[in-house]
């Protein structure tokens, strides 16, 4: 199944699973980190020299804020898309601007591309490089996201991917892999639930996860979200 | 460790005695970045590790939150927060500041020297 689905790379990294990729050496500022960034691993370094500390442990409570405090402004986001036409519309022409309307934006500038599921086509978002994530919208990436397991796979054998986490799409649907960067990350907005016309955003904003959001998921449903 | 022994970052009393913790509607901790909660997460977890008591905590951030220049908007709130954790990991005879300053800006060195794609690590500093 690796030919049913096309790579949507709007960026031009150095990219191993992208033959048809360019170079491009302006992209160099990717890698970097802020004065707090590197304090952080400053920190984590002389704590897990001393023994201190488990890197994994932080990751785990890391992973236990972000299922905690979930992916709510994107939810909410994702609701005001179904429930205003107006809404979705600017959300498709500028998900930036559309987004930073209700409150969310990211403090590094980045920009926002919504990208929306139809009957034919499931989108699956993914960073290959690293694990650029759209924070503002949605919290904390989940450690599976981060895990080159994913970062790779997503990409070569998506199908086979979404079937991990328990998301089996028919075979007519076409897969768009979408690979975040830097300066621009994805937000999917899923399908609308059938049955859910008389709800209101917030009652529907509860049927969006944050798996839905990335595409390893379908709204209304829960995912196993432990593919990885 | 097991997942039984990861203390929850999220024990009500703790939350209440970090003064000005960013806060989501749901009353969650609300971090801008990823180095803000993995800041959280350290300091939870030597707390719970017996380094220091959160008493010794909310007295180090309240004096780094305290300190002239801050944003009105609470923005640098984490910011404080690492300065506090750094503070307490000299205090403690782990890493003073000179240490820490100086594997910081390796860091950071070794995150330009990284080629994209690549993971960063320490090692990639050239000057290492």
């Amino acid at each position: 199944m690796h030919d049913d689905h096309d790579h949507s790379h709007d960026h031009d990294h150095d990219h191993p699973h992208d033959p048809g990729h360019h170079h491009d050496d302006d992209h160099h500022h990717d890698n970097h980190y802020s004065d707090m960034q590197a304090r952080v691993r400053a920190l984590e370094t002389v704590l897990t020299e001393k023994g201190l500390i488990d890197p994994k442990a932080i990751d785990q409570i890391v992973e236990t804020y972000q299922t905690r405090v979930g992916p709510r402004n994107g939810a909410r986001v994702v609701a005001k898309a179904w429930s205003d036409p107006e809404f979705r519309d600017w959300l498709k022409r500028d998900a930036t601007a559309a987004i930073s309307s209700l409150g969310y934006s990211g403090r590094q500038g980045e920009h926002m591309r919504a990208v929306f599921n139809t009957e034919d086509t499931h989108n699956l978002v993914v960073c290959t490089l690293c694990s650029c994530y759209p924070w503002a919208v949605l919290g904390l990436p989940p450690t599976w996201y981060k895990a080159p397991a994913y970062r790779s796979r997503a990409v070569i054998d998506p199908r086979g991917v979404l079937a991990e986490f328990g998301l089996t799409l028919a075979e007519t649907t076409k897969i768009r892999v979408w690979d975040s960067t830097a300066e621009l990350r994805y937000l999917v907005i899923p399908e609308r639930p059938e049955g859910t016309q008389e709800m209101s955003e917030d009652e529907l904003s509860a049927l969006v996860s944050r798996d839905a959001m990335i595409g390893t998921a379908i709204a209304g449903h829960a995912s196993t979200g432990d593919g990885y | 460790m097991s997942a039984c022994d990861i203390p929850s970052p999220f024990d009500p009393s703790l939350m209440a005695q970090s003064p000005g913790l960013p806060k989501s509607p749901e009353g969650e901790p609300a971090f801008p970045e990823p180095w803000a909660a993995e800041a959280f997460a350290m300091t939870v977890h030597l707390h719970e590790k017996g380094l220091f008591t959160w008493g010794e905590w909310a007295l180090a951030l309240s004096f780094e939150l305290r300190r002239p220049g801050k944003a009105d908007d609470g923005s640098d709130y984490f910011d404080s927060w690492v300065q506090a954790l750094s503070t307490l990991i000299g205090e403690k005879g782990i890493a003073d500041e000179p240490v820490i300053a100086a594997l910081q800006k390796s860091w950071q060195r070794a995150a330009e020297a990284t080629p994209h794609g690549k993971p960063i690590e320490l090692a990639n500093d050239p000057l290492r």
